[in-house]
C-alpha cells in the first residue's frame, strides 16, 4: 500500500466531492432569510474543509474543537439548523454517524440523587458518533438551589465534551441573555465552545414567504385577500406576548386549516378540489390576533371582570 | 484452561478495535448490545452479572465501549462477555455472544467421575481455583 502523503490538495474538488456542497445549497434552499447564519456555517464549512486538508497533509493532528451554542429567540430555526449540521460534519468526516440527538434538562437531570449520572450517561452513548442537541441548555444550571442536580449533569457533561471530542458533538440552543447568564456562571462551558452562532428574528417578508412554503408544503395555498391579511397577522402577531417566529406561524396555518375545514363542512352542496386547498381571507380573519390579540394567562379577562366590578359597585 | 464459549473463542482474545468492529456489526442489524460478567465460568452457569441494561437505540459503538471501559474497570479480573439481542418479533433473543475480557489466570473445569449404585458412573464437572 502506498503510504506517501500528497503534496497538494484540490479544495475545490474536496469540496465537491465530500458533498458539503449539496448540504450547503439544501440550506440555501430550505430555510428563508437567516443570512448571518448561513453565513456562519459557511465559513466553519470552510474552516473544517482546510482543516481537514491540513490533516490530510500531516500539519495538524488535533481535532478541532466543535461544540457550538445556537443563541436566538423561539421559532428562528436552531432545530433546524441542528439537523443540517449533523449532516454537515458527517460528510466532513468529523462525526461518525451523523444523527441528531435532541434532549432537554428533563432528559439529563435525574429527580434524586443518584438518578443523573446514569441518565446523563444514557443520553450521551446514544449521542456518540452524531451530535447531541441540549435545547434550552440554560435550565441545566439553577443558581438558586445549590443542590440542584443540574449541576451534576453539567459536570459529566464537560468531562466528555472534553474527552471525547472526537466522538461527538454538543451544541446547546437557547434565548440568547440566558445563555448569556449560562456561559458566564460556567465559564467551563465558553471555553469548550468554539462556534457562537447567533439567529436573528425573521422579518415580516420572511414570515410570510415561511408561511406560503409551509403551506405549500402541505399543498395548500392563500387566495390573494388571505395573502394580504397573512401579512398583516404577522405584523400584529409580532406585537403580542409569546411571539415565537415560525413556529407562531405554523400554529396560525394549522388553526386557518381548522376554520377552513369548517366553513367547507357547514357550507352546503358540493367542494372542488380547488376549494379544498384555499384557504381564504375570513379563515385568517376570525383569529383573535386580529381582534385585540391573545390572552394567554387569562390576565387581561381578569382585568376586564374586575372593572366590571368596580363599575357596578 | 481456556474458556471457549460463545463465538471467536478459539481465536486469540479480540482487540478493542475488532470488539468495536463487531458491536458495530451488531448495531448495523439493531441488534442491541448489552454486557455481563462473571466468576464463574461453568458452562452450566447461564446466569451471568448484567452490567447496566441492554443498550437499545444505540448509533455508535463508542458508547459499548465505553461501557465495557468501565465493566472492566470494575470487574478487570473476571470474564466479561457482550451479548447481542434481536428484538425482531418471533426472533426476540440473544443471536450472537462473544467474550471480550478474561481473568489473567483462568480457573480450571475439571470432571469428577463419581461411582453410584450399581458401579454405574457419574461424570460432573466443576471449577476448580
Amino acid at each position: 500500500m502506498d503510504q506517501t502523503t500528497p503534496t497538494s490538495i484540490d479544495l475545490r474538488a474536496e469540496y465537491e466531492e465530500s458533498g458539503v456542497r449539496e448540504v450547503l445549497d439544501e440550506l440555501d434552499r430550505e430555510l428563508i432569510g437567516l443570512a448571518p447564519v448561513k453565513q456562519r456555517i459557511r465559513e466553519t464549512a470552510a474552516l473544517l474543509l482546510v482543516d481537514r486538508a491540513r490533516t490530510r497533509l500531516g500539519l495538524s493532528h488535533e481535532t478541532p474543537t466543535l461544540h457550538m451554542s445556537f443563541t436566538g429567540n423561539p421559532g428562528t430555526g436552531k432545530t433546524t439548523v441542528a439537523q443540517k449540521m449533523a449532516g454537515l460534519l458527517h460528510r466532513l468526516g468529523y462525526v461518525r454517524k451523523g444523527h441528531l440527538v435532541n434532549v432537554t434538562r428533563d432528559d439529563l437531570v435525574g429527580q434524586y440523587i443518584g438518578h443523573t449520572a446514569p441518565k446523563t450517561k444514557e443520553v450521551l452513548k446514544k449521542a456518540m458518533g452524531g451530535v447531541l442537541f441540549i435545547d434550552e441548555a440554560y435550565y441545566l444550571y439553577k443558581p438558586d438551589n445549590e443542590r440542584d442536580y443540574g449541576q451534576e449533569a453539567i459536570e459529566i457533561l464537560l468531562q466528555v465534551m472534553e474527552n471525547n471530542r472526537d466522538d461527538l458533538v454538543v451544541i446547546m440552543a437557547g434565548y440568547a441573555d440566558r445563555m448569556d447568564r449560562f456561559f458566564a456562571a460556567n465559564p467551563g462551558f465558553r471555553s469548550r465552545i468554539a462556534h457562537h452562532i447567533d439567529f436573528p428574528d425573521y422579518s415580516d417578508e420572511e414570515l410570510g414567504r415561511i408561511a406560503e412554503s409551509m403551506l405549500d408544503a402541505q399543498g395548500y395555498r392563500f387566495d390573494p385577500a388571505a395573502q394580504a391579511a397573512m401579512a398583516e397577522y404577522v405584523g400584529l402577531r409580532r406585537a403580542q406576548p409569546h411571539f415565537a417566529n415560525a413556529r407562531s406561524i405554523r400554529n396560525a396555518l394549522d388553526r386557518a386549516r381548522l376554520r377552513q375545514a369548517n366553513r367547507l363542512f357547514s357550507q352546503q352542496g358540493r367542494v372542488s378540489a380547488d376549494d379544498l386547498s384555499t384557504i381564504t381571507e375570513p379563515d385568517l380573519r376570525a383569529s383573535r390576533v386580529f381582534s385585540g390579540g391573545l390572552d394567554p394567562d387569562g390576565s387581561r379577562e381578569r382585568e376586564r371582570v374586575q372593572d366590571l366590578q368596580y363599575d357596578n359597585a | 484452561m481456556r474458556n471457549t464459549q460463545g463465538c471467536f473463542s478459539f481465536l486469540p482474545d479480540l482487540t478493542d478495535e475488532e470488539i468495536t468492529a463487531q458491536v458495530e456489526y451488531c448495531l448495523s442489524r439493531d441488534w442491541a448490545v448489552g454486557i455481563e460478567y462473571t466468576d464463574e465460568p461453568h458452562p452450566r452457569n447461564i446466569f451471568w452479572e448484567m452490567w447496566g441494561n441492554p443498550m437499545f437505540d444505540l448509533k455508535d459503538a463508542k458508547g459499548v465501549m465505553m461501557e465495557l471501559d468501565d465493566c472492566r474497570k470494575a470487574h478487570g479480573d473476571k470474564y466479561i462477555r457482550m451479548n447481542a439481542f434481536d428484538s425482531t418479533r418471533g426472533f426476540e433473543t440473544v443471536t450472537m455472544s462473544f467474550i471480550v475480557n478474561r481473568p489473567k489466570v483462568e480457573p480450571e473445569i475439571i470432571m469428577r467421575r463419581t461411582e453410584v449404585d450399581g458401579r454405574s458412573i457419574r461424570y460432573t464437572h466443576e471449577v476448580a481455583r
